[in-house]
C-alpha cells in the first residue's frame, strides 16, 4: 500500500515540479497571458509524454488493464489538446515565427524537431482512435503506433532541450531523460518490433 | 525523372557551384560580398520605424558596421531599423521598434531595452531597407542571454 502511494506520488510530482519550477522563471515577467500559457501548455504535454508510456505499460499500481488503456486514449486526447494550444497560443503571439516553423524554414533548430513531433503525435492519435477501422493486424498497428509515439517522444525531447524558455534546466532535463527511459522500459517490455503470428 | 526537379546533374551542380564560390572568392581581395538576409530576419517587421536617441528606457546595445559590397567602404548616414523581444514588449509592439543613422565610419550603436529570451532564443532583428541598396534583414543570436550588447554587420548590395 505505501508502495501504491510513493508511486502515484512520485508521478504527480514529476508532473508538477517543472510546473511550479517553470512558473518562477524571470522570463514570463516580460511575456503577455497568451504567450505564457502557450509555454506552459508545452511543458504540461511533455508531462503527459511521461504518463503515456506508462499507462501503455500499465506499471501504475491500481489502475486495472481497461483502467490503464482508457487513461491512456485520454491523456492521449488532452495531450492533442495541449499540442494545439501550444502552437496556436505561440501562432497568436508570433505569426511569422509559427509559419516558418510549419514550413521548416525556421532559423531556429528546435522548431523543426517540434514540428515533426507534432505530425507524428497526430498521427498517433488517428491511428489509436480510429484501431477498429483501420482492421490492421494488432501487432502491426501496434508497431505503426509505438513507431508514431518513438517520433513523437524523441522529436519533443530534443525540441525541449535546444530551447532557452521559461523550463528551468535541471527539471527540464530530468523530465526529458525520465520520458526518454519510460518509453524505452514500456517498447522493451511490450516487445513493439516482434510483428510475427503466434505460431 | 520527371516531375523531380533534384536530379543528381543538379546535386553536382550546385555542389560545384557552393565549393567554387567557397574556394574561388577569397582569392578576390576587392570582392567584398553583400550580407545575405538570415532566415526569420523579418519577421514582425514594422516598416518605417522612427530614428530615435533610444529606444524605451535603454540598458542594451545594438551596434553594427554597414560597408558597401566589393570595395567593403564604409556607408555613412545609413538607416537601419532594429527591434526585438525586450524587457519593455513583444517583437510586434510599436514601442519595441526604432532606427538610427550610420555615423562617417559607417558605424551604428542604438541604446534600447534589454533583450530577454523569446521564441527559444535571446534574439535581435536588424534591417537596412532604405532602397539605395539590396534590402538585408538580419536576425543576429546572443551568445547568452545575459550579454547586454549584441553585434550586426551589413555589406550592401547596390541596386
Amino acid at each position: 500500500m505505501i508502495r501504491t502511494y510513493a508511486i502515484w506520488v512520485a508521478v504527480i510530482a514529476t508532473l508538477t515540479v517543472p510546473l511550479v519550477a517553470a512558473a518562477s522563471s524571470p522570463l514570463l515577467a516580460w511575456r503577455d497571458p497568451i504567450y505564457i500559457v502557450a509555454g506552459f501548455a508545452g511543458v504540461l504535454s511533455m508531462g503527459f509524454l511521461l504518463l503515456q508510456p506508462v499507462l501503455a505499460g500499465r506499471y501504475l499500481p491500481g489502475l486495472s488493464p481497461l483502467t490503464s488503456r482508457l487513461c491512456h486514449r485520454w491523456v492521449g486526447v488532452t495531450l492533442i489538446l495541449g499540442i494545439l494550444v501550444h502552437v496556436g497560443g505561440l501562432w497568436f503571439t508570433s505569426p511569422p515565427d509559427v509559419v516558418d516553423a510549419l514550413l521548416f524554414v525556421s532559423p531556429t533548430p528546435f522548431s523543426g524537431w517540434g514540428v515533426v513531433a507534432m505530425w507524428a503525435a497526430f498521427a498517433a492519435a488517428i491511428m489509436g482512435l480510429c484501431r477498429q477501422r483501420l482492421a490492421l493486424r494488432f501487432k502491426v498497428w501496434r508497431l505503426g503506433h509505438t513507431g508514431l509515439a518513438t517520433v513523437t517522444i524523441v522529436g519533443s525531447v530534443v525540441h525541449a532541450m535546444l530551447i532557452e524558455g521559461t523550463m528551468e534546466i535541471m527539471t527540464k532535463t530530468a523530465l526529458c531523460t525520465l520520458v526518454l527511459l519510460a518509453s524505452a522500459r514500456t517498447l522493451a517490455k511490450l516487445r513493439v518490433w516482434d510483428i510475427r503470428r503466434r505460431a | 525523372m520527371t516531375g523531380s526537379s533534384f536530379t543528381r546533374r543538379s546535386l553536382i551542380a550546385a555542389g560545384g557551384a557552393v565549393l567554387a564560390t567557397g574556394l574561388l572568392l577569397p582569392a578576390r581581395a576587392a570582392g567584398l560580398a553583400p550580407t545575405p538576409s538570415m532566415r526569420g530576419g523579418s519577421n514582425n517587421y514594422r516598416p518605417g520605424a522612427p530614428i530615435v536617441d533610444r529606444i524605451g528606457e535603454g540598458g542594451f546595445w545594438m551596434t553594427g558596421t554597414v560597408r558597401r559590397a566589393g570595395d567593403g567602404a564604409p556607408l555613412p548616414g545609413q538607416r537601419i531599423q532594429i527591434w526585438a523581444h525586450t524587457t519593455e514588449g513583444h517583437e510586434r509592439d510599436p514601442q519595441s521598434h526604432g532606427a538610427t543613422l550610420t555615423d562617417a565610419n559607417g558605424e551604428f550603436r542604438l541604446e534600447m531595452p534589454q533583450i530577454v529570451p523569446a521564441f527559444g532564443q535571446p534574439h535581435g532583428h536588424l534591417a537596412y531597407d532604405s532602397g539605395d541598396f539590396e534590402t538585408v534583414f538580419l536576425r543576429p543570436i546572443m551568445a547568452s542571454s545575459k550579454d547586454k550588447t549584441l553585434a550586426a554587420h551589413f555589406v550592401l548590395q547596390p541596386v
